[in-house]
């Protein structure tokens, strides 16, 4: 009981994306479908993206978001002087910039990064499908052991 | 960040991503995965990624979906394991 | 092979789990990742404390996506275009079998018309909606959730909501495979053209600041937020052209025909 408090509570996201990432690389090594395998791939891509977004999470933080027109929020204020200053040109007044407290907003860089990773994943994935397409095409199935099988018989679109 | 939330949400991803791994049809398979997105989506807001759980409701559980069900149709939807 | 690969999930899942422990505990703000090491100014506090006196973007993520990481930003770009091309080269046929291998699937019976006048019915009325609303989420990126890789992957959405509702031929007659590829190249070279504009004016690059002088009425602050608005619009161009070129070659066999 006491471990499970200890170890397991304060780290249980990463607990769950060591897990949802054993599923992943399971899946990827043991399934004879392809398709299959690329929806390990995928299980795989966001256990290691919530492994990174879970690093940038704050206790008490708000989204990495800040909020420039709003004066009645003490600390979370940027724009102390409000809107009615603001011409083009005229900069913000140097203590201001110590009016944003870190503590108050989610780490953006994680988010940042896996933003990315995330809409590079589906194109990749895009790329994964068509090359899972054109194999069928080749041999007519989609099965890991039956294609072996098929490239063991010199089956079609082999060059070796 | 609400972590009675967050518990139960991760609780779901494990189910949701042993069941897509296990069914053997293909299309069901590729239907769990796209509630997989969506509950990871959630959890992201949850802890304050909103871009980030924007971008996976969008492309995680819209368009990703979308592309494997189109390789499902021209292939096999039965899966042997 | 279900055995091996067991154990090395296992082996794999152990070495990670016994590292687990030594982690800082979930949402810890004093963490390395979110406070800096040693007393020292990490750089996502940089980025949260000074985002707004740089750029007067209050999204953090979009300021840091499109400024301070652009060079990233722009390459993840490039790798989205490369898997269109990627596609490209691996599925799509010209001519040759003009006989679709699935027989159509279209429902000639009264029931199947009725459908189809609900689902066409439907799909006219909500995909002007969301094609304003991706946008939307282009345009208002930097004060709201959002950016180009949403907003494009939306407007990508609405086209193969048009391919999926209709026949993919009624999205491709709007959408043209010489459009789209011509609209992911366009995509690139307003983010590279940004880059390559701050260099002619004897700066860095993707260093947007200096574009002021091209922009009437700003000053450097102001231009680098606009510069983050046109760099946003060619990422939404690539994405948008990608993800339908991705769904229309993986629909049609690479055929762009009738596909389903």
């Amino acid at each position: 009981m006491e471990f499970i408090q200890n170890s397991v509570l304060p780290h249980f996201n990463y607990w769950v994306y060591v897990i949802l990432m054993m599923i992943g690389l399971y899946a990827m090594i043991t399934k004879k479908n392809l398709v299959k395998k690329l929806i390990g791939m995928t299980i795989f891509q966001t256990a290691i993206i919530l492994f990174y977004v879970s690093i940038g999470v704050k206790t008490g933080s708000t989204i990495p978001i800040l909020e420039h027109h709003a004066e009645e929020h003490g600390e979370a204020v940027t724009d102390t002087g409000g809107h009615h200053e603001e011409a083009p040109g005229e900069h913000e007044s140097h203590d201001s910039i110590h009016a944003v407290d870190p503590d108050h907003f989610a780490n953006p860089l994680p988010h940042v990064l896996m933003l990315t990773a995330i809409v590079v994943g589906v194109s990749t994935l895009g790329v994964a499908l068509a090359i899972s397409q054109s194999i069928y095409k080749d041999f007519g199935t989609l099965e890991e052991h039956e294609i072996l099988e098929k490239i063991k018989q010199g089956g079609p679109g082999i060059d070796v | 960040m609400i972590v009675s939330f967050d518990l139960v949400i991760l609780v779901f991803l494990i189910i949701t991503a042993a069941i897509s791994l296990r069914v053997r049809d293909l299309l069901s398979a590729a239907m769990i995965l796209g509630v997989y997105s969506f509950l990871i989506c959630l959890l992201w807001a949850e802890m304050g990624a909103v871009d980030v759980a924007f971008t996976e409701a969008a492309v995680g559980a819209g368009v990703s979906t979308v592309f494997m069900i189109a390789t499902i149709y021209h292939t096999r939807r039965r899966s042997s394991d | 092979m279900k055995w091996l690969g067991l154990i090395a999930t296992a082996f794999t899942g152990i070495l990670l789990l016994s590292a687990t422990p030594y982690f800082p505990s979930f949402g810890d703000p004093n963490s390395p990742a979110n406070a800096g090491v040693n007393g020292g100014v990490s750089v996502s506090q940089y980025y949260i404390t000074e985002t707004y006196t740089d750029t007067k973007v209050p999204n953090i993520v979009t300021a840091v996506l499109a400024d301070y990481r652009g060079y990233d930003t722009m390459f993840e770009t490039v790798v989205i275009f490369a898997a269109g091309v990627a596609i490209f080269a691996i599925l799509r046929s010209f001519g040759g079998t003009t006989i679709p291998s699935h027989p159509t699937a279209i429902d000639t019976s009264v029931e199947g018309d009725h459908q189809r006048i609900i689902i066409g019915m439907t799909c006219k009325l909500i995909i002007p909606v969301i094609q304003l609303f991706a946008l939307y989420v282009v345009a208002h990126g930097h004060h709201s959730p959002g950016g180009g890789f949403q907003g494009g992957v939306i407007l990508g959405a609405s086209f193969i909501l048009m391919a999926l509702a209709k026949e993919l031929d009624t999205a491709l007659a709007r959408f043209s495979e010489k459009r789209y590829l011509a609209l992911a190249c366009v995509g690139i070279f307003i983010y590279s053209g940004f880059g390559l504009l701050c260099v002619a004016l004897e700066r860095n690059f993707l260093d947007y600041g200096i574009l002021h002088r091209l922009m009437p009425a700003t000053d450097e602050i102001m231009a680098r937020s606009h510069s983050m608005l046109g760099v946003e619009v060619g990422v939404a161009f690539t994405v948008t052209a990608i993800m339908f070129a991705i769904y229309a070659n993986l629909s049609s066999k690479g055929r762009l025909e009738q596909g389903f």
